[in-house]
């Protein structure tokens, strides 16, 4: 048999199902591993000890018709886990320790899933590289100078490190899709209102969306129908019938209908990512798809809008975080001082930039030429999508422009760092679903990902589009393990 | 009463022109936005849900209940109900709002324009509400316990409140305060607010401005933040008013700030100018849907509405011949209203309205209880009207029974039977008592024969106390009349 470590979530499940692995066996795997691989920093949390010993609570009495059978799981530090630590990767929640559990991963153990620990991310999920985190930023398994792209970059480095069988993230302008595309691995955004947002510590509310991030679409289907539910404690979560997603996967997608929208090929896009969206469009066609021209034209705003909605809704929601009630707190003289000292000392700076951005934006005097045209703009992007899902049955796109960046290389120049998002942030401002799976490697050998996007609740149907891709770009990466330490 | 209330200054009339933002704390068990419960004066932080304290994570759940109060209300306000409107987010840092910011309605509220209906002296007036809009209460900031810390209670944080605010129509101290037991009653006829003042379930802040008479253009406003009683409210406003023209009589100009009330000072002194006003960043609350529904769901709401108090008034009125004012004082306290409506089930209204107005009243007062704490139950006082009116008891007799009902809810029945207090009414009875007094006072016959007839009531005056106050006053008057002759 092959190493554990080495098997997918979907043949970790099956394998236990059969009783060749045992829990404890997958768990004490996974430790082992994670604890030589420290030196990506990918954990805030570890959970080890009391993973082991729920794993072998798990084979002592093992109810094998769980979805996830004693499966061990890291998660994105951004879920609230009850009496785990949980951070948002920033010191003003550095010694948070939630009484409650986020509905997600309440969904994950309530189906057999034991938690491994929890992923370093950017601060509050804000950044593309996961260099924004209080606890230093974590490192690529595709090379020591990359980042893993974030915010969710510690899961997307965990998973592509094989520290956990797949893991989940948040995604609200890309957080999850982008470091799936750095790391060679699948990132699915579910549309919003699929999985709950209660228990998550908020960013945007109205944009984020957490969603399976794993090592192969199969998995990610497997992942999504566990954590997706309706929940009467989210206003915005949608009751709708949820499919069995693993079950109903399928690769036959013949007389599908896939867009090819021509605002997505930006100046300056690289001949290899130019290649890899023909070659998906090819391999689209090989399986029976038809390959349409679509145009979204106010893809442009997107970016604009997303940097005033996201900072308008953040602002508000870590107003939370004053020193008062939880979290870091630094005395002053008098109630503003506590504030300022507690926030000045408690935020980093990207968190910061996008508190006053937001602050600015919803300011009297300005609320109208930023906010408000923020939402026009942002009903416009979702009519084109509209407007083009009236004619086709998704949408093909580049995941990211490049491959993964150097660490260090934009963190210094917020707007290039923005830029990155520039393919992922109109699919949160429609709220739609989005996959991004691994497509091939650019010339450096840095992976590369294409994007699907979907109707509303039309996972299932992304999931096929990507199932029949996944088969035929056969990706493949060579993962030296350089950062294991015996 | 309700005369014109203007200020007098230099031979120059000022007129005051008054709008209220009343906050007022929907009746319901649990918060707006989460479960826990609101009863008033629990232990500190007791009844603090994660999502009222604003953990990490936590979101706002609209509780369906208090959407029905508020519609209901607007129902009771005359007003327009809205079948969309939408929750925003008033930022601002504080340590009793967890949240650092709390979930209103601003540009589209739940019920829009309205009016209510005032009976003043003078006649009814309408005064126009502009709209009214559900939003979460803030926590508590206690000051005074800790001598170097600020403790927080937040019991209260996250309880709904429905803020009314009504045009600038209202012209006096007097007007202000019987606009206020107007939507008082009206909300506790509607189980929307219970308008204890005293627990802060009524709060309003009070709009001044002052214009001299026969302008038509409103002068410059300040808003006196958070009064709690009625009378702090007419002592602001009147300190207030004549702040104003003091300023403008010199010379000046009123600046547009938030002023507060100083209670024990009597005065009104400025909290922030208009230049200070804080900016509060709305924005609509992208955790909460806009909140939508339709005619049916109004309409169901519609046919839950009780009488209220316009329509009781007029109902007694017409059917029991009452007088407007009678009226009004039966019904403006919903449980007064119910009182008197269990006593004329059975006995005389007239009677009804004057024993409940009169004595029942000032019984109450003078022990300081609610209606709904009267010692004599609305069917033992029903019974004392009957045997009033039926004759068995003088109406002067009927007030020594009223007394010792008084002592604990004592059928009246009984107590004329055990203290025999029932009326002499046997003629022939009464003639030996008539009889009796004139013998003993022949002196006083011959003054009275002799055109001094005055001394009649003297008369009528013995009968009554040698009978001990039972004489039947009628008879005893027609039998005096026959002998004195």
């Amino acid at each position: 048999m092959s190493n554990i470590i080495d098997l997918s979530l979907s043949e970790l499940v099956s394998n236990i199902k059969n009783k060749k692995i045992s829990s404890n066996e997958a768990t004490s795997a996974y430790v082992e591993r994670s604890k030589k691989s420290r030196s990506l920093n990918a954990y805030n949390e570890e959970t080890f000890d009391s993973a082991l010993k729920k794993s072998t609570e798990f084979d002592s009495k093992p109810d094998l018709n769980k979805k996830l059978p004693g499966v061990p799981i890291a998660v994105k530090d951004l879920f609230c886990t009850k009496n785990v630590k949980t951070t948002a990767s920033s010191k003003i929640l550095n010694n948070f320790i939630p009484t409650y559990e986020s509905t997600v991963t309440k969904n994950l153990w309530n189906d057999g899933a034991i938690l491994l620990g929890k992923l370093n991310c950017d601060e509050f999920a804000m950044g593309s590289s996961n260099e924004t985190s209080y606890f230093g930023n974590v490192i690529s398994p595709i090379d020591k100078d990359l980042v893993p792209g974030g915010s969710s970059g510690g899961s997307a480095s965990a998973l592509a490190a094989k520290l956990t069988p797949a893991t989940i993230g948040t995604d609200t302008g890309g957080s999850i899709r982008q470091p799936a595309s750095f790391t060679g691995t699948v990132g699915l955004k579910p549309t919003y209102g699929s999985c709950s947002r209660y228990g998550i510590v908020a960013f945007a509310s109205s944009l984020d969306q957490a969603g399976p991030m794993t090592r192969n679409v199969k998995d990610a289907a497997l992942l999504l129908e566990v954590m997706s539910s309706f929940d009467n404690n989210d206003s915005t979560s949608v009751d709708f019938k949820r499919p069995m997603y693993s079950n109903d996967l399928s690769k036959n997608i013949k007389g599908k209908k896939i867009g090819i929208p021509k605002e997505y090929r930006v100046e300056g896009m690289s001949e290899e990512i130019e290649k890899l969206w023909e070659d998906g469009k090819k391999y689209l066609k090989d399986c029976g798809a038809e390959i349409i021209d679509v145009s979204l034209p106010h893809t442009k705003f997107a970016l604009p809008t997303y940097y005033i909605v996201a900072p308008a809704e953040a602002s508000s929601n870590l107003a939370r975080y004053d020193g008062v009630k939880y979290g870091f707190r630094t005395e002053g003289d008098n109630l503003i001082d506590m504030y300022e000292k507690t926030r000045s000392a408690g935020f980093g700076d990207e968190v910061k930039r996008r508190i006053m951005i937001g602050t600015y934006v919803l300011s009297s005097g300005y609320y109208d030429a930023y906010y408000l045209k923020a939402q026009k703009v942002r009903r416009l992007i979702k009519n084109d999508f509209n407007n083009v899902f009236q004619k086709v049955d998704a949408i093909l796109t580049p995941s990211t422009p490049s491959s993964a960046f150097k660490i260090g290389e934009k963190s210094n120049d917020p707007v290039s760092m923005y830029l990155n998002d520039i393919f992922t942030v109109p699919v949160n401002l429609a709220g739609l679903p989005g996959i991004s799976i691994p497509a091939g490697l650019d010339k450096k050998g840095y992976p590369l990902g294409i994007q699907i996007i979907g109707k509303s609740f039309d996972e299932q149907n992304i999931l096929n589009i990507a199932y029949s891709m996944e088969d035929k770009i056969n990706f493949k990466f060579n993962l030296k393990e350089w950062w294991m330490n015996e | 009463m309700s005369k014109d209330f203007l200020i007098d200054r230099n031979g120059k009339k000022y007129e005051v022109v008054i709008g209220l933002e009343v906050h007022a704390q929907v009746l319901s068990k649990s918060k707006l936005f989460s479960t826990s419960p609101t009863k008033f004066g629990s232990e500190p932080n007791t009844q603090v849900s994660l999502v009222d304290a604003a953990f990490p994570g936590m979101l706002p759940v609209i509780n369906e209940f208090c959407i029905k109060q508020a519609i209901k209300t607007g129902i009771g306000l005359n007003a327009k109900i809205n079948n969309k409107s939408i929750f925003d987010r008033k930022n601002y840092f504080y340590a009793d709002l967890p949240q650092g910011y709390q979930i209103s309605q601003y540009k589209d509220p739940i019920v829009g324009e309205g009016s209510v209906v005032l009976d003043l002296a003078s006649g009814s007036k309408t005064v126009g509400i502009e709209r009214l809009h559900l939003e979460q209460d803030a926590g508590k900031s206690i000051h005074d316990i800790d001598p170097k810390n600020t403790l927080v209670d937040l019991n209260r944080s996250g309880v709904a409140l429905m803020e009314i605010v009504s045009k600038p129509d209202l012209r006096s101290p007097d007007e202000v305060n019987v606009y206020i037991k107007k939507l008082r009653s009206i909300m506790r006829y509607l189980g929307t607010c219970d308008g204890n003042m005293q627990e802060g379930s009524l709060r309003a802040d009070v709009n001044v401005s002052v214009r001299k008479q026969g302008d038509d253009k409103y002068g410059t406003r300040c808003e006196i933040k958070n009064v709690n009683s009625i009378k702090f409210m007419q002592m602001a406003i009147e300190h207030e008013a004549n702040r104003q023209v003091d300023i403008l009589e010199e010379g000046g100009k009123i600046n547009q700030e938030t002023r507060l009330f100083d209670t024990k000072k009597n005065e009104t002194r400025s909290m922030r100018s208009k230049e200070d006003a804080h900016d509060y960043r709305y924005f609509p609350d992208p955790d909460l849907l806009p909140l939508e529904f339709d005619n049916d769901y109004v309409e169901s709401i519609k046919k839950e509405i009780p009488e209220l108090p316009d329509q009781k008034k007029s109902r007694f009125i017409e059917k029991f011949n009452l007088s407007s004012y009678e009226a009004n004082i039966l019904v403006s306290d919903l449980d007064t209203s119910k009182y008197f409506e269990t006593v004329i089930e059975n006995s005389d209204v007239k009677l009804a309205s004057n024993w409940i107005t009169g004595e029942l009243f000032a019984l109450l007062n003078e022990k300081n209880l609610e209606i709904t704490e009267s010692p004599i139950t609305a069917k033992n006082l029903s019974k004392l009207i009957n045997l009033i009116k039926d004759g068995t008891i003088s109406g002067k007799i009927g007030k020594t029974v009223f007394e010792m009902m008084a002592e604990g809810d004592k059928n009246p029945i009984d107590i004329v039977k055990e203290k025999g207090l029932k009326q002499q009414s046997d003629p022939k009875e009464l003639e030996k008592l008539v009889e009796k007094v004139i013998n003993q006072n022949q002196d006083k016959v011959k003054e009275y024969k002799s055109g001094k007839e005055k001394l009649f009531g003297f008369f009528v005056g013995q009968v009554m106390k040698v009978s001990g106050g039972k004489a039947n006053p009628q008879l005893v008057n027609e039998i005096l009349k026959k002998k004195l002759k």
